[in-house]
């Protein structure tokens, strides 16, 4: 398989390309340097984000509140871990960084408020 | 009417305010007060609800909210006050007082011996690039759009075309697909990206969603609510290709086509505006062209990276509390800062050196993106400093540093040349 | 079945100054309209001049009704409290062979009774108006050519025709006309049949379909757009009065003059187009205006322009402005050809219609109690730092600004909502306070005044329109 990458460790954007099977990767051409290059193979590897959403707020129709991933998590959960916050509201007050939902899918990562409210 | 004192006055509470503020008050500004046209202090950070913030600054990727918090933290702890939803109305530079409205108090005059403009900017519209066609609902700036969908609970739309590639348009690419909408295509005049590379990667190619450069949006059609764009590509003067025009079907656009500095007050206050920034002119100190009114962030010129509105607002925060202290040194020499080559602006726009040592950094932004170039800035011939850069490019501020006391000259320019 | 004396159709300049002058008798008045909203829909995308007549055809109608109306004006504006100023036209001849039209057109003025036409040289109009084209030979001057608030003339007509007993119907649209004995009879609409003696048909562009329904359509409309930029209130190259080409024998041309609130208005195209509700700006048509307009002021920055709209005028053919009562259809009254002078002429037009109808044998009396005068609402950033400070006191909510660009309060806003024939939607708020008529054209307001009116309308914002129904403002919640 290749996967063509584009890197987003520094504005220049190096377009790299990276061939592999079953999460090992083979060849890797492109890349303008060493960060580059890890950037690429984790990218092929496993890409993982940071997801930021919000969740409802019990009792308030015109405010929401900001969660985050305490990690970044595997971009292909990024939906089903959409669907299982849009079912989650909280109670007030919310102190930034507590942990809304815990170990969300089974991902191993929290989802966590991004913001204090009383 | 109401009247306040105070030592150093801020008008905006967004991430400008909140750093000129913690920083006047560090350096010895007993008084600080920042007065907010919102219910609550972060400015547009409250609505970024998405990480990419803070990564220069503290090192880590945060988002909008946190990367407020741990300065109103700071604010909090260093007894910064502020009144809150209070609008505006007239800065009075001569007499160094703010007019603003609060439903409280009634109309409140504060009287201070500095003042910090930090307003910010406001996005560019669909009618000020002209895109010919129908009025219909359904037709918003990506900002307004993130304060609906983030800060008010309401989503705008289910079928949506982006129009601008720039960072908060990308950005609601995401935000709208993950909460359901589908963003068919963002539409970019240039052919070059306009906002990040990483957003690009991260906001649009992880959804599939197309990103068509080189295109625009030749008409809006619909008459009560969006039924769809007609988008065609563009020629090198940047001309729709009738011929190619092709219908896309929505109801929901978004426009991301630019911020401009919000510089209404100013203008009224009688400070030169810089015609290329939008932004008053500005020195090292960041003051304006009013003594004792200084100014940062976006209302000066339009930044990349919350973490550079930080840096250069506790600029104007430390000049505005020394000038409030009456310690803030006197110029002996003014040095002109001009554009070279691949340099669209440069900010500060002009140098009042002092007799005191001073690194400054000028920020600017080139004209088209270029690899492998050396920034350069020259005082008259000579090359007073260089820095390589792998890649520079319209969306990304640039920086270099020059010592000011080393200046011979009455003029530096900065320019970008190909390596050699 | 709702009974009545008068049903007007249309609620438009002309419809409501038609309904606030029959208000003035003892008589019953429905004012019909398929908007959710009075202000038509020529009435309001137009320049917002009020004419002289000053270029009429001489002795037809229209020229009768316009020259009578503008001088109307003076006290208009005083009892129904409409921002307008007469800051006058000048029309600058630019070359040679406009030079030498300019007799002809003010002998035109003359057989028109208006004889406050000037001539001035080319040094002298460059002195009222610097940034007119240096190479101006001379021109006219015609003192009383005047700008309005067009959204405030007919909302205070509509308000004032409500304050006197004039019931409206609005999102209501006239399917049917019945007649009997070659009388009207009612008039069928979407909320049910109106038992009427009269029918007033100011439908403007919709004013041959209406006349079809009792047979009367000898004519047709055809809509002619007008496109036009609105710039900003600091653009860098401004003019103090309406600078109007010489006009051609193909067009009347592009004028540009200032707003009642401060904007530049440049334009119109005119362009005859069969569809009734194309309102789209194209563009060509932009472009022309850019081209046209800059022989006149060339410095004009068409770059600052905060907006842009299309408004269409409802010509007719055959031409002409005709206001007809038939013989062999008592009850009925068409009015057709009402273009792009409607809105200075409609105050004329009411009082017009209501003698035709008095003349007709209508026999209604005169109220005792007239009430002649209307309030607007408070514009709070017109106000003195004193009085703003007294305003906000007494009611807080007119220290919350809203729209930062025209400096507009929530309090402003509520009083457009729920004063009688108060705003229902984002472009009525928009259409009686100016919020979001400023440089960011909602951006910072929009999303306030969306949950503004749901909170204050008692409504979802789901159902919040930006006009009529269908324009929904927004999908659902983030977050259900």
């Amino acid at each position: 398989m290749v996967k063509e990458i584009i890197c987003t460790v520094c504005p220049r954007g190096c377009h790299i390309t990276v061939e592999g099977d079953n999460g090992k990767v083979n060849s890797v051409k492109g890349e303008g340097c060493k960060r580059g290059l890890d950037y690429a193979t984790a990218e092929f590897i496993a890409p993982v984000r940071i997801l930021t959403t919000l969740v409802k707020i019990n009792g308030k129709e015109n405010e929401l509140l900001p969660v985050r991933s305490n990690k970044p998590l595997l971009k292909e959960k990024l939906f089903d871990c959409m669907a299982e916050i849009k079912k989650v509201s909280v109670n007030l007050p919310v102190k930034m960084h507590d942990v809304i939902v815990k170990d969300i899918c089974g991902t191993g990562v929290d989802i966590v408020a991004t913001k204090s409210l009383n | 009417m109401y009247n306040i004192k105070c030592d150093v006055a801020i008008v905006g509470g967004g991430p400008a305010g909140l750093a000129a503020a913690v920083s006047a008050k560090e350096n010895g500004a007993e008084k600080v007060l920042i007065i907010e046209r919102d219910s609550s202090l972060g400015g547009i950070l409250q609505q970024c609800i998405h990480p990419g913030f803070g990564l220069t600054r503290f090192k880590e990727e945060l988002t909008g909210p946190e990367y407020y918090s741990r300065f109103t933290a700071k604010t909090d702890e260093l007894g910064v006050e502020y009144l809150l939803n209070s609008m505006v109305l007239e800065v009075d530079s001569e007499n160094k007082q703010v007019i603003c409205t609060n439903s409280e108090y009634g109309l409140t005059t504060v009287s201070a011996k500095s003042i910090v403009l930090a307003m910010g900017c406001r996005e560019r519209t669909r009618a000020n690039i002209v895109v010919p066609g129908t009025r219909p609902a359904g037709l918003y700036t990506a900002g307004s759009a993130q304060r609906l969908i983030n800060r008010q609970n309401i989503m705008v739309g289910k079928k949506v075309v982006i129009l601008g590639s720039g960072d908060i348009g990308m950005i609601m690419a995401r935000r709208m697909t993950l909460e359901g909408a589908k963003v068919v295509m963002v539409v970019e005049l240039m052919d070059y990206l306009a906002g990040l590379t990483r957003n690009r990667v991260q906001c649009l190619d992880d959804f599939g969603i197309p990103l068509k450069l080189a295109h625009t949006i030749t008409a809006i059609e619909g008459k009560e609510r969006v039924s769809g764009v007609k988008i065609a590509p563009v020629d090198e003067n940047k001309k729709p290709i009738k011929e190619k025009e092709e219908f896309v079907e929505c109801d929901t656009v978004l426009f991301s086509v630019g911020l401009i500095p919000e510089n209404e007050l100013t203008k009224k206050a009688g400070i030169e505006i810089n015609r290329v920034t939008n932004g008053p002119t500005v020195d090292q100190y960041m003051q304006t062209t009013a003594p004792g009114i200084f100014a940062c962030g976006n209302v000066v010129h339009v930044n990349d990276l919350v973490d550079n509105v930080s840096k250069e607002s506790e600029v104007a925060g430390k000049y505005a509390a020394e000038y409030a202290l009456g310690t803030l040194t006197k110029t002996v020499k003014e040095v002109a800062v001009q554009v070279g080559r691949n340099v669209r602006y440069l900010c500060p726009h002009k140098l009042n050196i002092g007799d005191k040592e001073q690194k400054v950094t000028l920020y600017f932004r080139v004209l088209f993106p270029e690899n492998n170039v050396v920034l350069r800035a020259l005082d008259g011939d000579k090359k007073i400093a260089k820095k390589k850069e792998l890649r520079v490019n319209p969306g990304e501020m640039c920086s270099i540093t020059v010592d000011a006391l080393k200046i011979t000259s009455n003029a530096i320019t900065v320019e970008v040349v190909k390596e050699a | 079945m709702l009974k009545t004396n008068v049903v007007v159709i249309g609620a438009g300049a002309v419809g409501c100054a038609v309904a606030r002058e029959l208000s003035k008798y003892n008589v019953n008045v429905i004012v019909v309209d398929k908007n959710e909203d009075v202000g038509g829909d020529a009435s309001k995308s137009n320049s917002a001049i009020i004419h002289t007549g000053y270029d009429a055809t001489p002795g037809t109608l229209e020229s009768q009704l316009v020259v009578a109306a503008n001088p109307m004006y003076d006290e208009i504006v005083r009892d129904l409290d409409v921002p307008f100023k007469r800051i006058g036209a000048i029309l600058p001849a630019i070359t040679d062979e406009q030079f030498e039209k300019l007799p002809a057109i003010k002998e035109k003025a003359f057989k028109n009774h208006v004889y406050d036409v000037e001539f001035l040289t080319g040094e002298e109009l460059l002195k009222i108006e610097p940034n007119l084209n240096p190479e101006v030979k001379g021109g006219l001057y015609i003192p009383r050519e005047s700008i309005i608030d067009p959204f405030i003339l007919v909302q205070a007509l509509a308000e004032n025709a409500y304050a006197n007993g004039v019931e409206f119907m609005l999102n209501t649209r006239v399917t049917d006309i019945k007649t009997e004995n070659g009388k009207i009879k009612s008039v069928i609409t979407t909320a049910g049949e109106i038992e009427t003696d009269y029918v007033i048909n100011c439908a403007a562009l919709y004013c041959d379909e209406i006349a079809a329904m009792v047979g009367k359509a000898d004519y047709t409309v055809i809509p002619r757009k007008g496109q036009f930029y609105i710039l900003d209130k600091n653009t860098s190259c401004q003019v103090e009065h309406i600078v109007l080409p010489i006009p051609t024998k193909v067009t009347k041309g592009k004028l540009m003059c200032p707003t009642i609130h401060g904007n530049m208005l440049v334009g119109p195209t005119a362009e005859d187009l069969p569809d009734k509700t194309d309102k789209s700006t194209t563009a060509e048509g932009l472009e022309s205006i850019a081209i046209d307009v800059r022989n006149l002021v060339p410095n004009v920055n068409l770059r600052d322009t905060i907006t842009q709209y299309c408004g269409l005028r409802p010509n007719r053919n055959p031409e002409g402005l005709h206001v007809d009562l038939y013989d062999d259809l008592k009850g009925y009254v068409n009015l057709s050809g009402v273009r792009s002078t409607g809105l200075t002429l409609s105050v004329a037009m009411g009082k017009y219609v209501v003698q035709q109808i008095l003349t007709d044998g209508a026999g209604y009396t005169l109220k005792s109690n007239f009430i002649k005068t209307r309030k607007g609402i408070i514009k709070f950033s017109e106000q003195p730092r004193e009085v703003q400070d007294k305003l906000i006191k007494e009611k807080p909510l007119y220290g919350n600004v809203v729209c930062r660009c025209e400096t507009i309060t929530e309090q402003e806003i509520l009083e457009a909502i729920h004063r009688p024939l108060g705003a229902k939607s984002v472009d009525g708020v928009k259409r009686r306070v100016r919020a979001g008529m400023g440089r960011c054209q909602a951006g910072f307001c929009g999303p306030k005044v969306i949950e503004i009116l749901a909170r204050e309308l008692n409504k979802d914002a789901t159902e919040v329109t930006k006009h009529n129904a269908g324009s929904y403002m927004v999908t659902g919640k983030t977050r259900d």
